[in-house]
C-alpha cells in the first residue's frame, strides 16, 4: 500500500492557510443542489441502500396479485390493473421513513455537527437530502411500473398517464417526507426511527384503497380511509393511471401534502436548531 | 492591538438535574492557542458547542469576535469552524468528495472548489488517499482529513475538541504542526484536551474546567508552579511494600504523595528536583524494591488532585451519566 501515512508538507500547508478572501455566501438552491449531490454520491457508494427500494415492491406485488388477486377481483390480471398504482404509492410512501434513518445517522456520526456550524440557508442540508430521495423514489417507481408491465399491467392513461402520476407521488411523498426529517431529529437512535415509523406508516398504508375498495369495510373503517392522506394520494395516482378525471382527488392530494409540511416543516427546523 | 476572540459570561447549560457548564466566565484574546483542559465530563465539549451555535446556554451570555452566539449565531458560524470529537466528514463519501461538498456549500465556484481541495489534500499528505472512502483511513489520516475540512474557509477561530485523543504518537505530532502552522497564519484556536503536556506544548494560556466550572486559568507555567515543578512515580515489585514507600517519599518531599491506581503505584509531587535522588537512594536502603520509576511533568491526575483535591477519574465517574450524553434530555 502506498496510500498510508505521507507527512503534512508544511510549506503547501502554510499556502492553503494564507488563500485569499473568503467565497461570497452560496445561494440556498446552491447548498441545497450540493447536499442533494452528496445523497446521490452515498447511493453510488453505499448500492445497498436501494435493496429496500427493489425488494419490497417486487415482493408486494406478487404477494398481493398472485395471492390475493383471484379472491379480491376474480382473477389476476384484473387484480393487477387495480392494485398496481396502489402498491407503487405505499412503495414510495413507505421508503419516505429512509429520510429519517438516514438523518438520525448522521447526527450520530457527527456529520451533522460541522453542517450545523455552516453559514448556509439553514434547511439546506434537509432540503438536499429531501431532493437526493427523489432520485430513489423516481428509481422505486419505474422499478414498480416496469415490473407491472411485464406481469401484464396496461395503463389506460398512457405514458402521459403514467408519467402525471409519478409526478403526483413525487410531490406527496417530499411533503410526506417532513414528517420523517422531524421524528430523525428527535429519535434517539436509527432503529427507533425505524420503528415509529413502521408503526405510523403499517396502518396508514394498508388502512387505505391500495388493496381493496373500501365500499366492502365497515362505516368507522371507512371514515378513517377517507380522512387518511394516503387515499387521496392512490385515488389520485390510479385516475391518472388510468385515465380517468380525479382532479378532485389531485386537489386533495396537494392539499394533503400542503398541511402535512405546513406542520412538520417547522417542526423540524425548529428541532434542528435545537438539537441538544 | 490584540482583540478578544471570545467572552462568555456566567454561561450555563443544564441537562436534566445536571448542570454541565456552570457559571464559566472567560476571556480569550485573539490569536494563538488556548487550551481547555479537564477531564472527560468536565463540561469542555458542552461549552464549545454553545461557542460554536450548536446549542443554546440556558443561562449567561457568550460571545465569539463581539458576536452573540445566539442572537447572531449566523455571524458567528461565518467566523468559526469546529472539529469535533467524533469525526464530522462522512465516512462513505471519499475524502476528495467530502472537501468539494464543503467547497461548494461554503460559495466556491465547481473549479475553485476542486482547486481547493486538491491543495488541501496535498497540504495534509492526503492526495494518494483522496478517492479512497473515509471509512477505510486510519485514525490519523481521518483526522487530518477533519481538519482540512474545518479550513476549506480559514476561519479566524477553530474549534479542536480533543484532537489528538486515540491518536498514535507521530499523528499527535502531525497534528500539533499542523495546529503550529494555523496560529502562525492568525486562526485562533480553542483546544480541548485531556493532556497537560499538550495544553502546555501548544497553548499560551490554559483554563482548567472541572465539574462545569473553570477551576484555574493563566499561562501554563503559572498552572503548573501551582502544581509543583514535577511528580515522581515509583512502580513497586511487591505492592505490599506500599505504606512504607509512601511514608518515606512523604518525609522526602512533604504531604503530597498519594497511592496510584494501580496497587504497586506511588506518585509524590516534587518542588525540588534535587531531593529525588536522594528519595531514590533512601527506598533502596529500606529495601524496597523498584519495578521502575520516572521523574517528570504533572499529570492531569496531579494537577487534579492539587487544584480540587479529587483525581480526574472521580470527576469521571461523578459527572459521566449525564455528560457522555447530552443528548439525554430529548424524548
Amino acid at each position: 500500500m502506498t496510500t498510508t501515512e505521507a507527512p503534512v508538507a508544511a510549506e503547501k500547508l502554510d499556502a492553503v492557510l494564507a488563500t485569499g478572501p473568503r467565497p461570497p455566501r452560496a445561494s440556498a438552491v446552491t447548498t441545497s443542489l450540493a447536499f442533494g449531490w452528496r445523497a446521490l454520491l452515498r447511493i453510488r457508494h453505499v448500492p445497498e441502500q436501494l435493496f429496500d427500494v427493489t425488494l419490497f415492491p417486487v415482493i408486494s406485488v406478487l404477494l398481493f396479485t398472485y395471492l390475493f388477486g383471484g379472491a379480491i377481483a376474480g382473477s389476476t390480471s384484473e387484480y393487477l390493473q387495480f392494485v398496481l398504482p396502489g402498491i407503487l404509492v405505499q412503495t414510495v410512501v413507505m421508503i419516505t421513513m429512509y429520510t429519517g434513518i438516514a438523518l438520525n445517522t448522521d447526527i450520530e456520526k457527527g456529520v451533522f455537527d460541522r453542517i450545523r456550524t455552516l453559514p448556509i440557508w439553514r434547511p439546506s442540508a434537509l432540503v438536499g437530502a429531501l431532493l437526493g430521495d427523489a432520485v430513489r423514489y423516481t428509481l422505486a417507481s419505474v422499478f414498480v411500473v416496469t415490473l407491472g408491465l411485464v406481469l401484464g399491467y396496461r395503463p389506460d392513461g398512457g405514458l402521459v398517464g403514467v408519467v402525471a402520476g409519478v409526478a403526483v407521488l413525487m410531490a406527496f411523498s417530499f411533503a410526506f417526507s417532513w414528517i420523517w426529517t422531524w421524528v430523525g431529529l428527535l429519535a434517539r437512535s436509527a432503529q427507533s426511527v425505524m420503528g415509529i415509523s413502521m408503526m405510523v406508516l403499517f396502518p396508514l398504508a394498508f388502512l387505505s384503497p391500495v388493496f381493496v375498495d373500501p365500499s366492502t369495510m365497515p362505516d368507522w373503517l371507512q371514515t378513517f380511509v377517507e380522512i387518511n392522506p394516503i387515499s387521496h394520494a392512490v385515488y389520485a395516482v390510479r385516475g391518472l393511471m388510468s385515465g380517468d378525471s380525479v382532479g378532485d382527488e389531485i386537489m386533495w392530494t396537494f392539499i394533503a401534502s400542503a398541511i402535512i409540511m405546513a406542520i412538520f416543516a417547522p417542526l423540524t427546523m425548529r428541532a434542528y436548531s435545537r438539537r441538544r | 492591538m490584540t482583540g478578544i476572540a471570545i467572552e462568555t459570561h456566567e454561561l450555563v447549560k443544564q441537562f436534566g438535574d445536571k448542570r454541565a457548564v456552570d457559571g464559566i466566565d472567560l476571556v480569550v484574546p485573539e490569536g494563538g492557542v488556548y487550551g481547555f483542559l479537564g477531564p472527560n465530563g468536565a463540561g469542555k465539549t458542552t461549552t464549545i458547542q454553545i461557542l460554536a451555535t450548536l446549542m443554546r446556554p440556558d443561562g449567561g451570555t457568550a460571545s465569539v469576535f463581539g458576536h452573540d452566539v445566539v442572537r447572531e449565531a449566523d455571524e458567528v458560524r461565518s467566523m468559526v469552524s469546529l472539529t469535533g470529537q467524533y469525526s464530522s466528514v462522512d465516512e462513505d463519501l471519499t475524502g476528495r468528495e467530502n472537501l468539494q461538498l464543503l467547497g461548494r456549500v461554503l460559495g466556491y465556484s465547481r473549479a475553485d472548489a476542486r482547486t481547493r481541495c486538491d491543495d488541501l489534500l496535498e497540504a495534509f499528505g492526503l492526495t494518494d488517499a483522496a478517492t479512497k472512502q473515509v471509512k477505510r483511513y486510519s485514525g490519523g489520516m481521518r483526522r487530518r482529513l477533519d481538519i482540512a475540512a474545518s479550513i476549506v474557509v480559514t476561519p479566524r477561530l477553530l474549534f479542536l475538541d480533543e484532537p489528538t485523543t486515540g491518536l498514535d504518537p507521530r499523528s499527535r505530532k502531525q497534528v500539533w504542526d499542523i495546529v503550529r502552522a494555523l496560529t502562525a497564519r492568525g486562526t485562533t484556536v480553542l483546544l480541548t484536551t485531556q493532556y497537560l503536556d499538550e495544553a502546555d506544548q501548544l497553548a499560551e494560556r490554559i483554563a482548567v474546567i472541572d465539574t462545569g466550572r473553570i477551576i484555574a486559568e493563566g499561562t501554563s507555567s503559572a498552572l503548573k508552579s501551582s502544581v509543583g515543578s514535577g511528580a515522581l512515580h515509583v512502580h513497586l515489585i511487591d505492592p505490599g511494600d506500599r505504606p512504607r514507600a509512601i511514608d518515606i517519599l512523604t518525609r522526602a518531599f512533604g504531604d503530597e504523595v498519594f497511592p496510584g491506581s494501580d496497587p504497586a503505584d506511588v506518585t509524590g509531587r516534587v518542588d525540588d528536583r534535587s531531593k529525588v535522588p536522594a528519595a531514590l537512594a533512601t527506598l533502596a536502603a529500606d529495601g524496597v524494591e523498584l519495578a521502575g520509576f520516572s521523574y517528570g511533568q504533572p499529570t492531569l491526575d496531579e494537577v487534579f488532585l492539587a487544584l480540587t483535591g479529587h483525581t480526574a477519574e472521580e470527576t469521571l465517574e461523578a459527572g459521566d451519566s449525564t455528560q457522555n450524553d447530552p443528548e439525554g434530555a430529548v424524548a
